[in-house]
């Protein structure tokens, strides 16, 4: 409804809106949904995209196949944990793993702002053959295109990725159902903070490493023990909140979930008190979301706690059919709240 | 986490509650002037476990939110100027002025860079020497004290490419405005812990005593909000006004005198229009013509655009705590933090935004 529907009046504070792109476009809040939706799936409209999935699953012959892109534009290129290279590699790597596929092929696609140092291209390039290696991923085409010194920043990177989906495997966000219950892999908000500690402009020093790593063997193997996953999203933009809010979305379901059940380390916590930053819309690039029947979790939950990258997994919370879309946390105090998706950014608080 | 922790503790909190509980009640209206305490009050939602008799009223609190169109404006203005970086507190970037907010500024070209401390403003003019660095200093007593520092620190490097727009804001006029308005009545006032940690709070005896009104410096997390409005409901009960200091790790009757002298050697007392609010004498604070080449405003002369805001923004009134942010017409339809039009629904402690963010669909939550 147009605002003069509702008042009467036009707004006196003029708004601009939606006429430029702006940062909040790409935080993976509402405004990027809003962006998706009004633009991209209006215009690409089909199947595959509107299954609002990491990736798109599809048959090809006798062969179920799992095709992701995703592009890296991290600034500072080096952080704590990683950089933009091994990020790029094991991000793909990633999506790939949430479709219920075997990473098998990426493609690299490097924008290149000229001046840009060939050392650190080195030590990027490196990592990005260590992380493929480990993920038993080959890098089998690329691309290169160097732009004018300030229309580019540094270095961006286009991962896309292919692999194969075993029979009987379904994930999608239209599966969840009541009484799913909904695993998280591990601590969050460590890699957005140790990025945004890392930030030139912010004299700002933390222990805080990113958590950037492939998870493709912990998927494989629940995969083999729990063939019944419905759902399977590493929480990157936008964070675990804004993540169980897509889902909560796309299966029109609500989702409930227990603040002293989400794990984040201290010291991580503390950069978000100074910050004023909610850890539950903070970003991660090595952790997950498992959505699956209730009568699975348990045993889902030893399968990735034997694994190092999932042993501080954890049960927390569960899907109920009432006031679809929504996702409620019970506070760490007994009370509870509805957990929005955030529009933009979060922005630092001033006090 | 070390005094954290603590003060996010259920069992102790179910204490506080009983205690609350166990107080001969009647209906009563408290205020938190806070913008970070009503934060709070959402975040962990302090009002479910209250009884009905216990009101809570959002106070002034948010310096953002407070901020006028005015400042913003100018401060939009120099920042699309060539040359000019404006280094700004991150939640202010979304704030509407009379045209656009800072962040469409930038997405129009603008320079604008966030901010964690005014220290940041004064490491950019020092690598940036060829570009005038402003820093938009907003904010109550707590971050004046910081922001007059950045101002000392560029007058001993001789730092000329330094400036400052200054649109701080005092508290103790704030509330007296809002105790001595026909309006509204309250029964007790959470007093800010962290402006208190500076001013001390000889201020919030001068105003128990004035208004006949309680009056508890309260801190910020869970068991010091339930404790703060404990204490206040016990004098209410009793009929009596006294000032009580709940945030005594924190807080003194003197305060910080050193940060009091930086802001007195910086600054001078000037009237200030608030959003909302409008005019209040003596509540905001102004460079002093000694530190003068630092003042943006009286350098580079920044367009001021008159502006009228939307008749139907009650924020005014929410900021006084005479509504709350659900009697709002635009509330969640015209206004959103996507598209705020009043400031309220901007900050995270603006008392819209925590709203819209944590009780909007309250309904929900019922019978669950």
């Amino acid at each position: 409804m147009a605002s003069d529907e509702i008042t009467g009046i036009s707004c006196p504070v003029p708004q601009v809106s939606n006429e430029k792109i702006t940062l909040g476009h790409g935080s993976g809040g509402l405004l990027t949904h809003e962006l998706i939706t009004k633009i991209f799936l209006k215009e690409f409209d089909n199947d595959y995209l509107n299954m609002s999935h990491d990736g798109a699953v599809f048959i090809s012959g006798t062969q179920k196949l799992a095709f992701t892109t995703d592009t890296f534009v991290v600034n500072p290129l080096f952080f704590p944990g990683g950089n933009i290279g091994d990020l790029a590699v094991n991000g793909t790597v990633n999506d790939l793993a949430m479709c219920g596929a075997v990473p098998m092929f990426l493609s690299a696609g490097f924008i290149i702002e000229e001046g840009f140092s060939q050392e650190d291209l080195k030590k990027i390039v490196h990592s990005m053959k260590a992380a493929a290696v480990n993920c038993g991923v080959s890098i089998i085409t690329g691309d290169t295109k160097v732009v004018e010194k300030g229309k580019g920043d540094k270095l961006f990177i286009n991962t896309s990725g292919i692999g194969l989906v075993q029979d009987g495997i379904d994930i999608s966000p239209k599966r969840i159902a009541p009484g799913d219950k909904i695993i998280l892999s591990g601590s969050i908000a460590d890699h957005g903070i140790a990025v945004l500690a890392a930030r030139e402009n912010l004299n700002f020093r933390t222990e805080v490493h990113s958590d950037t790593a492939a998870v493709h063997d912990i998927i494989n193997k629940l995969l083999q023990v729990c063939k019944d996953v419905h759902v399977l999203r590493d929480p990157t933009r936008g964070g675990v909140a804004g993540t169980l809010n897509e889902l909560a979305r796309s299966g029109q379901v609500s989702i409930f979930i227990d603040e002293v059940r989400v794990k984040v380390k201290e010291e991580v916590n503390s950069a978000c008190e100074i910050l004023g930053f909610d850890p539950l819309y903070v970003a991660n690039e090595g952790k997950f979301i498992c959505i699956l029947p209730g009568s699975e979790a348990e045993e889902a939950l030893k399968v990735i706690r034997s694994f190092k990258y999932g042993n501080d997994a954890e049960i927390i919370g569960d899907v109920r059919a009432e006031n679809p879309g929504r996702v409620i946390l019970h506070t760490r105090l007994g009370t509870k709240r509805v957990l929005e998706m955030l529009s933009g950014d979060q922005l630092p608080r001033i006090c | 986490m070390k005094f954290i922790e603590e003060f996010r503790d259920k069992v102790e909190t179910e204490i506080v509650i009983e205690r609350i509980l166990s107080l001969p009640l009647k209906r009563m209206r408290i205020m938190e002037v806070c913008g970070s305490q009503t934060h709070a009050i959402m975040k962990y939602g302090l009002e479910e476990l209250l009884p009905e008799e216990i009101m809570l009223v959002h106070g002034p609190g948010c310096p953002v939110c407070v901020t006028p169109p005015e400042f913003i404006d100018m401060a939009i203005d120099l920042a699309m100027r060539k040359d000019f970086i404006l280094a700004s507190y991150g939640d202010m970037l979304r704030v509407p002025g009379s045209g656009k907010d800072m962040l469409k500024a930038k997405a129009d070209g603008a320079d604008i860079r966030i901010i964690h401390s005014p220290l940041d403003a004064i490491r950019i003019a020092r690598s940036e020497r060829q570009k005038n660095v402003v820093l938009f200093a907003i904010g109550f007593e707590t971050t004046a004290p910081a922001n007059a520092s950045a101002i000392l620190v560029a007058e001993k490097e001789q730092l000329k490419n330094f400036f400052m727009i200054s649109c701080h804001v005092l508290i103790p006029p704030a509330v007296e405005y809002i105790l001595s308005s026909d309006n509204i009545s309250l029964d007790g006032i959470l007093a800010p812990g962290h402006v208190c940690s500076i001013t001390g709070y000889k201020w919030c005896e001068n105003i128990s005593g004035r208004y006949k009104i309680p009056v508890t410096v309260t801190g910020f997390e869970p068991l010091d909000i339930l404790q703060g409005i404990y204490r206040t409901a016990e004098q209410v009960v009793s009929g009596r006004y006294k000032t009580i200091n709940q945030y005594k790790r924190a807080v003194t009757r003197e305060g910080n005198p050193k940060a009091q002298e930086v802001i007195k050697s910086v600054f001078e007392i000037s009237e200030r229009n608030w959003r909302g609010l409008g005019s209040i004498p003596c509540s905001g604070l102004n460079i002093r013509e000694d530190y003068s080449r630092f003042d943006a405003v009286k350098v580079f002369n920044p367009e001021v655009k008159t502006t009228n805001e939307n008749k139907n923004c009650i924020a005014g009134e929410i900021l006084q705590g005479v509504k709350k942010p659900a009697e709002c017409i635009l509330f969640g339809k015209t206004c959103s933090p996507e598209n705020p039009v009043g400031a309220p629904m901007v900050s995270s402690e603006g008392a819209c935004a925590a709203y819209f963010m944590y009780k909007r669909n309250k309904g929900i939550l019922h019978g669950q």
